[in-house]
């Protein structure tokens, strides 16, 4: 693996892998009293973020510092990028300097394939090697996202294959969405979208999932399921009247949640809108898994860095 | 000036023949010709190479002035004489904007003082090309320019009341106006065909209802004002039904179609590379294959290229900050022969028709797209249909290199290409 774009970069074995290391290197950090291990010592590992972030920029430098590795944080107003540098430019400075890995969260779709594309044509013309993390590009993918969902899906289910997850809110506008569909239908989960027809993508018929409009339908037989977060200026958009019908026909309130089995499992990527898409005390209860999906975001971001620079040429 | 073409095959019909050109215009046709000739002869043999009238592009961005970075118009005159052009249209979107005399005046002067190919400027349909204020038409139709087409290219004259008047004003003048047909508040952010691809990829849907809502609205507004309406570079399926319903309601409706829109899809945007963003975007192979049909059938009329360079930081960057559009002078001769002349869909007349013919009527050029026959002008583009090349951006003409078919084996080349009898370009080489 020389980069990490999508979830379609891997198959269910380099999936399982990942996911297996993940665990591997949570135990290996259980108990301990220095949280560190040693293996990317020597590396470097920056990140490049052109959107804000709290939770998914701070759990890759907590990732790479528990791996040794120097982090480096670059974040787009405090850099050239507002003096009208490229994105180009940027990138292949930032190789220069001798990154071993740029994890970049960027707006625009596909940004982390094309700094990968341009990593390969240096990588071809000086041989430095730089390997790129999407941390979430646009409305396309957020890898690593899906990974940490997964691994929490593994420890509170026991397994993904054949468990029933719905995603619910704006699939439309949602990476998250994208790499979740994607890599739990990879792993052999059964998949279904609940969203109202404006939020959902074109061709989303064509995806390994199926579509519903009824919440309540679902919910008595889900294992899991996993709330969008809306975003306010959606509504600008025509894309439902208002945040109280939304609420009403997606929302997950408390007796929504009572319909669900009581092994299922309540997940959200943060940040959440509390009372909008999830009441609060559905997020606080036993069912939800969010400070858990946390928690395994470094250990699986670890994976990451692990799998793309042990072993790699330095 | 005197020229002797031999061993010639006009449109790829019938015997070799020899053609004898006295200044600019054609005095004999037949064999054996080649005897008559005496020393002050240029002769320029064709060697069995198919003889068509000279191209004629309706769209097209030279980006002179503002834009010299990416092309001048000395070098996509250049890009046009080599892939057989003798006249062009420049589109409006330059800086300044092409929406007063002095700006089209200025660009027909400089076309004609670098000599390769007639530039026609097109003249925006609204000041600015901001949609709000109808540009001084008539001022341009008059100038020395002779502005015949007008239009507001990349953007579209969304606000259905300056469409109409902008027709209506047209009407009087005998120009036409060329709708880039989109409806932008149904685009907003639009990145890509909205469909499978976009929605895996995560890019704004452009979706087809744009473009056919706008055609169905400006065939209306035609009909009344009975005005003449050119559509430019169709892109969706359905807009072709909206098309042949208003030119069997005798609508006075033209349409293009761009090569790249006759071959590619948005299959081609899963690596993201912003050389395959254009607009109106790639759409679905069932699109590519409606637009073939229906230029074979006439309800679309000709390919125009919608030649768009771009200088590679406009091009090299993130999918979204990219501009749109791609290079299309020199390879629309062999787009046309691998989509419609390869399959049987278009023999060398049809060629002539979309390519020559058809768009110097549009265009209102009386010297260009004219028969093959004596006391025509000798405006040609000689083609060997048996040639094969592989496309490289950085070896065409354009400052930029902006070509989604990079690396493509193409069939067809043109070898020579003739203004008014003069070779303007000749064995991929520019006329000194």
């Amino acid at each position: 693996m020389k980069h990490l774009l999508s979830v379609t970069d891997l198959d269910a074995a380099a999936a399982t892998d990942l996911l297996d290391t993940s665990d591997r290197l949570k135990q290996a950090l259980l108990g301990r009293e220095v949280r560190k291990l040693p293996t990317l010592r020597g590396r470097t590992v920056i990140t490049m973020f052109y959107e804000n972030s709290t939770r998914t920029r701070v759990s890759f430098e907590v990732a790479g510092k528990w791996m040794s590795a120097d982090t480096v944080n670059v974040s787009a107003s405090g850099s050239s990028v507002s003096k009208g540098e490229s994105l180009r430019d940027t990138s292949l400075t930032l190789s220069a300097m001798g990154a071993d890995c740029v994890i970049v969260r960027h707006p625009a779709s596909g940004a982390a394939h094309r700094m990968a594309a341009w990593s390969d044509r240096d990588h071809e013309a000086t041989g430095t090697h730089t390997s790129i993390v999407n941390a979430g590009d646009g409305t396309h993918e957020h890898p690593t996202q899906a990974l940490l969902d997964a691994a929490t899906l593994r420890d509170r289910l026991g397994g993904i294959a054949g468990r029933r997850i719905a995603i619910v809110g704006d699939i439309l506008h949602s990476r998250v969405a994208r790499s979740n569909v994607f890599l739990l239908a990879t792993l052999g989960a059964d998949v279904v979208l609940v969203a109202p027809p404006t939020l959902l993508p074109v061709g989303v018929a064509e995806w390994p999932c199926r579509v519903s409009d009824s919440l309540d339908a679902e919910l008595p037989a889900l294992d899991a399921v996993m709330m969008l977060r809306v975003q306010a200026e959606r509504m600008h958009g025509a894309f439902f009247p208002s945040a109280r019908e939304y609420a009403i026909g997606y929302g997950l309130s408390a007796e929504r949640a009572a319909l669900l089995p009581e092994h299922a499992v309540v997940m959200h990527p943060g940040p959440m809108v509390r009372g909008m898409e999830i009441a609060p005390s559905v997020a606080d209860s036993a069912s939800s898994a969010v400070l858990a999906q946390v928690r395994n975001g470094v250990h699986v971001r670890m994976a990451v860095l692990y799998h793309l620079l042990a072993g790699a040429p330095a | 000036m005197n020229l002797l073409i031999t061993n010639a095959r006009p449109y790829g019909e019938g015997e070799l023949v020899d053609v004898v050109v006295r200044d600019g215009v054609v005095t004999e046709i037949g064999a054996g010709l080649a005897g008559a000739r005496d020393e002050s002869v240029e002769v320029l043999d064709a060697d069995g190479a198919v003889l068509l009238p000279g191209f004629v592009d309706l769209h097209t961005h030279l980006r002179e002035p503002g834009g010299e970075e990416s092309e001048t118009i000395a070098s996509g005159s250049a890009a046009a004489a080599l892939g057989g052009f003798t006249a062009v249209f420049a589109m409006p979107n330059t800086d300044p904007v092409a929406d007063s005399e002095v700006v089209v005046e200025h660009v027909r002067r400089r076309g004609a003082e670098v000599g390769l190919v007639d530039v026609h400027p097109v003249g925006a349909v609204t000041v600015g090309l901001a949609g709000e204020q109808m540009a001084e038409l008539g001022t341009m139709a008059r100038s020395r320019a002779e502005v015949r087409m007008f239009s507001d290219d990349g953007k579209c004259v969304n606000d259905p009341v300056i469409m109409r008047r902008a027709l209506e004003y047209a009407s009087a003048l005998n120009v036409v106006i060329a709708q880039h047909a989109e409806d932008h508040r149904l685009t907003v952010g639009a990145q890509a065909h909205e469909g499978v691809v976009a929605s895996r990829l995560g890019l704004a849907g452009w979706p087809a209802t744009a473009e056919e809502t706008i055609v169905a609205r400006d065939c209306a507004l035609a009909r009344e004002a009975k005005a003449a309406l050119h559509v430019c570079h169709v892109s969706s399926a359905r807009t072709i039904d909206v098309l042949r319903a208003a030119k069997a309601a005798g609508v006075r409706v033209s349409a293009e179609v761009t090569p790249h829109h006759l071959l590619l899809t948005d299959a081609a945007l899963t690596s993201y590379d912003p050389v395959n963003k254009v607009n109106p975007p790639l759409r679905t192979a069932a699109d590519t294959r409606a637009m073939r049909e229906a230029l074979a059938e006439g309800v679309i009329d000709v390919v125009a290229t919608d030649h768009a360079p771009h200088a590679a930081q406009y091009k090299d960057t993130e999918w979204a900050a990219a501009r749109p559009g791609m290079l299309g002078l020199q390879t629309a001769l062999s787009i046309v022969v691998h989509t419609m002349v390869e399959p049987g869909l278009l023999d060398w007349r049809g060629v002539a028709r979309v390519l020559s013919e058809r768009p110097a009527e549009i265009g209102g050029l009386p010297d260009h797209g004219r028969p093959i026959a004596v006391g025509e002008p000798a405006t040609f583009a000689l083609v060997d249909p048996d040639g094969v090349w592989t496309v490289r951006g950085g070896s065409l003409a354009s400052k930029a290199a902006n070509t989604p078919f990079e690396g493509m084996r193409l069939p067809a080349t043109v070898t020579a290409t003739i203004l008014r009898g003069r070779i303007t370009a000749r064995d991929g080489k520019v006329a000194a």
